[in-house]
């Protein structure tokens, strides 16, 4: 998936906000408590766990040593009995803490496998659950591609950061600390040296880092522009077929290729030299310890550190000290190296992290409405809540001042007075806008594109609110109905058809879920969809991929008509519904169409003329105004502007 | 596969070899440092050393590190360049065969499809590739440089690889083995997952019309658990990893300390202590290498299936190539169909179109009509050949459209294809696309005749408005008539309109064709169109259903004798008789 804007905290360059970071393990703690602290806490014992095996091995080593050098020339057997008495116990020791740590080790990694999967599901269930509430005007500003890369790259990037970031960080970074200590702990003076060999890795760090993290910002952007580009072309390779592009497009891409590869080799290069610099910096660090060392032995300077301190007595520095600092040393250099190997997805998840909290904090649809749609029944010509299915329903009415419950027939009468309505602040869209539809009427939108007609419906089932007039369904303001249940009451077909991957059945059954399959294919007969359903190749259970790429426009078209047909609401939006059906088709579907409008409020949005010609009253928009109204023969008599558009095509030719 | 993708490295072989070269020396001197230090250590801790051996030996290892360093610094800089220029190189040559691709190619790949083998599939190459060049040498040669200097300094002691390497290997194998199929599994999966967010983003309109937020929800939560279970499956057996090298290198610890103390101490050996350390040193680096290799094992084989599918896109021989001693010349907008067959897959059972025949005089307008599926736009794409006939012979001009040269033929032939694109840049860039060289006046004429200038001359930008990408911000008309007008400019011998006005009011439908007829009466025009309008003053209308010319005739005539014809202008016109 690709996009081409880029993640935000890398597009702008602004700094990445180590806020997200805290919110992140927040969130870990909140869904893992108890998982998570046992990793941490194994993490952390076997972290010191496996820094103290380098003391016991010294030792070792150091007695094998002494034995080595006071029985020369009689080692044996004999003198071997006597100091295993000395090793073996501490061979035991050594063992079982490797034992411990292994075990720790195990567990932590096999729960860091859990808890990473865990928290990616609940996170994208979390983002999912929150994008599901977002009002429609989300989907309608932000690019779609954009929206899906909070879930590939951005979930990847915490992906990285829970399994290996976040686990390094804590284990070198205390490693790092722990030998520090102990290196504090034998001699200050060796110690100040380590630390300016590590600012010495800082600074080249830093110097290599900012580089290579300016050029991975420049990177990123190339593979936006390249990956865009590449999408772009791709999916007109018929048309630049069709115009011989094809030399044109060649050279363009090698442009955006080329700087793809300058950016991508400058970002790589700063970033694989950064390994070997550290890694070598460490190198001369421990020449350098060595020489100090030996330097400080024969000078027989009193060695300090807190040892010494603890134990009152300053005598110069002795080599049971600098080798056991060496080794230290490169433990340490080693950590600090495996530390800013993790600082780049660190901040790249840091940005993800940003990104998905930005979504998770984006303002959910509003929904105060109380007034529900229930099953109801008629008992003695008064209208009762039920809890079966009726096929009668009725507006439930709570009334807050008295308590009192009243009931209303869902009937499907729709009154839009004086609405105004723009999408954007400043550019008003509807003007003073009203119509009445009575129940069972069909009430038809024509106009030019950008009138204002798709609008109006999106203002019935409240995609978006109206800022001034008033909306009334059955009676009741639409602002008081809860929105899933106004939406219930009303079905719609668009012209963009939307299917999901899927049987075709289950893709029918979407408009009722507890529809049974008998309803479907009625639903489907309805729509005269059952005749090409039945000729695929599983009928009614052949597979649906891809938005349905594998049937016609047409055909998927006549599937989402069968979707709100067995949905059965007693309003019905049809938005361009018919528009990709060709006429014979249009002819087959019209019957069922008609069929499905009997007895229902349709509204109707088309700019075939035909199939509005038979509506109830036609309105005609323009610039968000109705201009005129009537139905088909009061607008002919009237010689306006519906005339001129059903006359024009014939009378100019 | 792999021969067909080094291919592809052309002029970045030079810094391959620089890379391979300088971590080989890397690799060399990184196995030297550790024996050096040995032997510094070993002095100090025996008294040996005064202060000038410690500065030799120091300055040494100074020397060394800041060779290595040289050298990692230069490796890291050569592979960068190497890695990222053959990736170039894939993405070049990949998009270069796919400009060569027929219709027939793109159908059988997909364009989506095709994307994610230019950006992800590349991309796994490209990291697979760097870590071949960067490790895949290093490793092996570490390993054995390693083992050697064990042998060489442990002696007896080194024998403890003996029992540890194969154990190691081979469990790190059965890791790989048994993890590789698992995630190819679970990656399959998240693509579905991120499929179906994609279909639910889309259909959002349709998820809240319907109210299916909730069930969209579970649906969603069921399918993320789901791969949640086979995803911790997956990384838990390669958390295993980890512990199993653990294992082996404190085994080894052990293993030294108490052979070596036995060997030393009972006075078996006359190994020194220095080389008990020495030993550690290399039996951790030995690991540390297998654990190396067990990862690029796994790299690889997981970028093999991208591998695979991008050497796809590089064997795909086009379906049609320009013959041998081509046409340049299209005499005149003529089109004849002489008992033309067609079908999209050459073994498919079904023909999309059968025994076409037809003659077109050049100037002529042609209108066609028929029901989805009835291969109207299958008919006209065989003009430009953009795809060739199964049997039979289409010819333009008098001449058979094979003979033609692919652009000169297409050039001659405007087609407005019924997915209409418009492409990112200004409306000027876009009409462009018709003629390189157009002036302005050509293409603000070009628009008037498409009834575009209007409402493009409304904008505030006019002519230099930016179009988004996919051509997001005009509306389907306006895109429609954009792209009647970039047709235009090319000032095609034959124009074709392949539904090109659905969107467009039946009043600027009905002004295009009267432009076309006294603007461009010599270019034959053939309109496929849903409305009967639009072709009813054709000279020509073709009835198409299921693959066949069932009728042709003009609109008085069809209105006799087609009864599809006849029903779908009854439909239109609602009887006909009504309609002043």
């Amino acid at each position: 998936m690709s996009n081409q804007k880029l993640p935000k905290g890398m597009n702008t360059g602004k700094k990445i906000n180590v806020k997200s970071l805290g919110r992140v393990i927040k969130l870990l703690f909140s869904f893992y408590p108890k998982l998570v602290t046992i990793t941490g806490i194994c993490i952390l014992v076997s972290s010191v766990v496996s820094s103290i095996p380098a003391v016991f091995l010294q030792k070792v080593i150091a007695i094998i040593d002494n034995y080595f050098k006071q029985n020369k020339g009689n080692l044996g057997d004999g003198i071997w009995l006597v100091a295993k008495k000395e090793i073996v116990p501490l061979l035991i020791i050594l063992a079982s803490m490797y034992v411990i740590s292994i075990i720790l080790m195990t567990v932590y990694s096999l729960l860091l496998a859990k808890i990473t999967q865990g928290f990616l599901s609940k996170m994208r269930q979390k983002m999912f659950g929150i994008m599901q509430n977002l009002p429609i005007k989300y989907f309608d500003t932000n690019k779609h591609g954009d929206i899906m890369s909070h879930y590939t790259n951005d979930i990847d990037t915490l992906r990285q950061l829970v399994s290996q970031a976040l686990p390094h960080l804590l284990q070198s970074g205390i490693i790092v600390i722990s030998v520090l200590f102990i290196m504090l702990w034998y001699s200050f003076w060796m110690t100040i040296l380590v630390i300016f060999g590590v600012f010495a890795m800082l600074f080249v760090s830093k110097k290599i880092g900012g580089g290579s993290a300016k050029y991975f910002i420049r990177q990123q952007k190339s593979v936006g522009i390249t990956e865009g580009y590449i999408q772009e072309m791709m999916n007109g390779q018929k048309v630049v077929k069709v115009f011989n592009h094809e030399e044109k497009s060649k050279k363009e891409f090698d442009r955006v290729n080329e700087e793809l590869f300058n950016d991508g080799f400058r970002a790589n290069a700063f970033a694989n030299s950064l390994g070997p610099i550290i890694m070598n910096i460490g190198n001369i660090l421990y020449v350098f310890c060595a020489i100090l060392g030996g330097i400080l032995m024969f000078v027989k300077v009193p060695n300090v550190g807190i040892s010494t301190i603890v134990a009152g007595t300053f005598v110069p520095i002795s080599i049971s000290i600098v080798v056991p600092f060496l080794n230290m040393t490169k433990q340490f250099t080693g950590n600090l190296n495996q530390l800013s190997q993790q600082i780049n997805s660190v901040a790249m998840a840091l940005a993800g992290a940003e990104r998905i909290f930005e979504l998770m904090d984006t303002k959910t649809e509003e929904d105060n409405g109380y007034v529900t749609l229930v099953n109801a029944k008629e008992v003695d010509g008064k209208i009762v809540e039920t809890d079966e299915r009726t096929g009668k329903w009725a507006w439930k009415h709570p009334h807050q001042a008295d308590g009192t419950v009243s009931y209303t027939p869902l009937a499907g009468d729709v009154v839009m007075s004086d609405v105004d309505f723009s999408y954007v602040e400043g550019k008003q869209v509807l003007s003073n806008v009203s119509i009445y539809a009575k129940p069972g009427q069909k009430v038809a939108f024509v106009g030019a594109t950008g009138a204002g007609k798709t609008t109006i419906t999106n203002l019935i089932n409240r995609f978006y609110d109206i800022e001034d007039g008033k909306i009334r369904y059955d009676g009741i303001n639409i602002n008081k109905i809860k929105k899933s249940d106004l939406r219930r009451s009303l079905g719609i077909v668009l012209q963009d058809t939307n299917l999901f991957t899927g049987t075709v059945m289950d893709n029918i059954r979407y408009g009722r879920l507890d529809a049974t399959d008998d309803e479907c294919i009625e639903a489907a007969r309805l729509a005269g969809a059952d005749s090409f359903i039945k000729r695929l190749p599983d009928g009614y259970e052949t597979m649906l991929n891809n938005n349905g790429a594998n049937l016609s426009q047409g055909q998927r078209q006549l599937i989402s008509i069968a979707r709100a047909a067995v949905a059965n609401p007693p309003v019905m939006i049809l938005d361009e519904a018919t528009s990709s059906i060709d006429t014979r088709t249009e002819a087959i579907v019209q019957r069922g169409m008609d069929k499905l409008m009997e007895g229902r409020t349709v509204f109707v949005i088309a700019h075939r003329l035909s199939t509005v010609k038979n509506s109830d009253v036609i309105m005609v928009l323009d610039k968000g105004r109705i201009i005129e109204r009537g139905s088909h023969d009061d607008l002919i008599a009237q010689k306006g502007t519906y005339y001129q558009l059903y006359t024009g095509a014939f009378e100019l030719e | 596969m792999i021969k067909k993708l080094a291919g592809s490295i052309r002029e970045y072989k030079t810094p391959v070899f620089l890379t391979l070269f300088f971590i080989f020396a890397e690799a060399v001197i990184e196995s030297i440092i550790p024996f050096i230090t040995a032997k510094l250590v070993n002095s100090m801790q025996l008294g040996e050393a005064d202060i000038s051996f410690i500065l030799k030996m120091g300055g040494i290892l100074v020397a060394m590190a800041v060779a290595s360093l040289s050298c990692g610094g230069i490796a890291g800089y050569t592979c960068a360049k190497a890695s990222a220029g053959f990736s170039k190189n894939l993405r070049h040559d990949m998009f270069y065969n796919i400009q060569n691709f027929s219709f027939k190619n793109i159908d059988k790949f997909s364009s989506s499809s095709l994307v994610t083998r230019m950006t992800t599939d590349v991309n796994n190459v490209q990291m697979a590739f760097m870590m071949i060049i960067r490790i895949a040498l290093r490793a092996p040669l570490m390993l054995i440089f390693s083992i050697i200097m064990a042998f060489v300094m442990g002696g007896k002691l080194a024998i403890g690889f003996v029992a540890i390497i194969p154990l190691l290997g081979g469990g790190l194998l059965l890791i790989a083995k048994f993890a590789m199929p698992a995630f190819r599994r679970v990656f399959k999966k998240y693509d579905r997952l991120n499929e179906s967010v994609e279909e639910n983003v889309r259909g959002m309109r349709v998820v809240k019309g319907f109210s299916r937020e909730e069930y969209e929800k579970r649906k969603f939560g069921d399918a993320s658990e789901d791969i949640c279970k086979d995803f911790t499956k997956a990384e838990k057996i390669v958390a295993l990893n980890g512990p199993l090298m653990q294992v082996c290198i404190y085994f080894n610890m052990i293993f030294v300390l108490s052979i070596g103390s036995w060997f030393i101490i009972g006075g078996r050996s006359s190994i020194a202590v220095g080389e008990i350390s020495s030993m550690l040193t290399y039996g951790f680096q030995v690991l540390m290498q297998l654990m190396m290799i067990s990862m690029i094992y796994v790299m690889l084989t997981m970028s093999a299936e991208s591998a695979k599918r991008i050497a796809e896109v590089l064997d795909e021989k086009p379906t049609i190539e320009n013959p041998k001693n081509p046409v340049f010349d299209v005499k005149d907008g003529s089109v004849s169909f002489k008992n033309v067959n067609f079908k999209y897959q050459k073994h498919g059972k079904e023909f999309a179109l059968v025994g076409a025949n037809l003659e077109i005089k050049s100037g002529m307008t042609v209108g066609i009509i028929g029901g989805t599926g009835s291969s109207k736009s299958t008919f006209v794409q065989l003009i430009p050949r953009l795809y060739d006939v199964t049997d039979g012979e289409v010819a333009v001009g008098g001449i058979n459209v094979k003979d033609y040269d692919l652009t000169a033929l297409r050039d001659a032939v405007g087609m407005v294809l019924q997915k209409n694109i418009l492409f990112a840049g200004t409306i000027k860039d876009n009409l462009r696309w018709g003629n390189e060289n157009a002036t302005d006046e050509e293409i603000i004429e070009a628009c008037k005749l498409a009834q575009a200038d209007e409402f493009v001359s409304t904008l505030k930008d006019g002519y230099d408005t930016y179009i988004e990408q996919g051509g997001t911000n005009v509306s389907g008309g306006q895109k429609q008539r954009l792209c009647i007008a970039r047709a235009l400019l090319k000032k095609p011998k034959i124009l074709i309109l392949d539904d090109s006005t659905s969107a467009v009011d039946t009043k600027t439908d009905a002004l295009i064709r009267r432009g076309f007829q006294n603007y461009i009466p010599d270019t034959t025009k053939i309109i496929i169109a849903q409305r009967i309008s639009s072709v009813q003053n054709a000279d020509l209308i073709l009835v198409m259903d299921n693959g066949k010319i069932v009728e042709t005739g003009t609109h008085e005539q069809l209105v006799k004798s087609s009864e599809i014809y006849r029903e779908v202008y009854e439909q239109q016109t609602n009887g006909g008789e009504d309609n002043e």
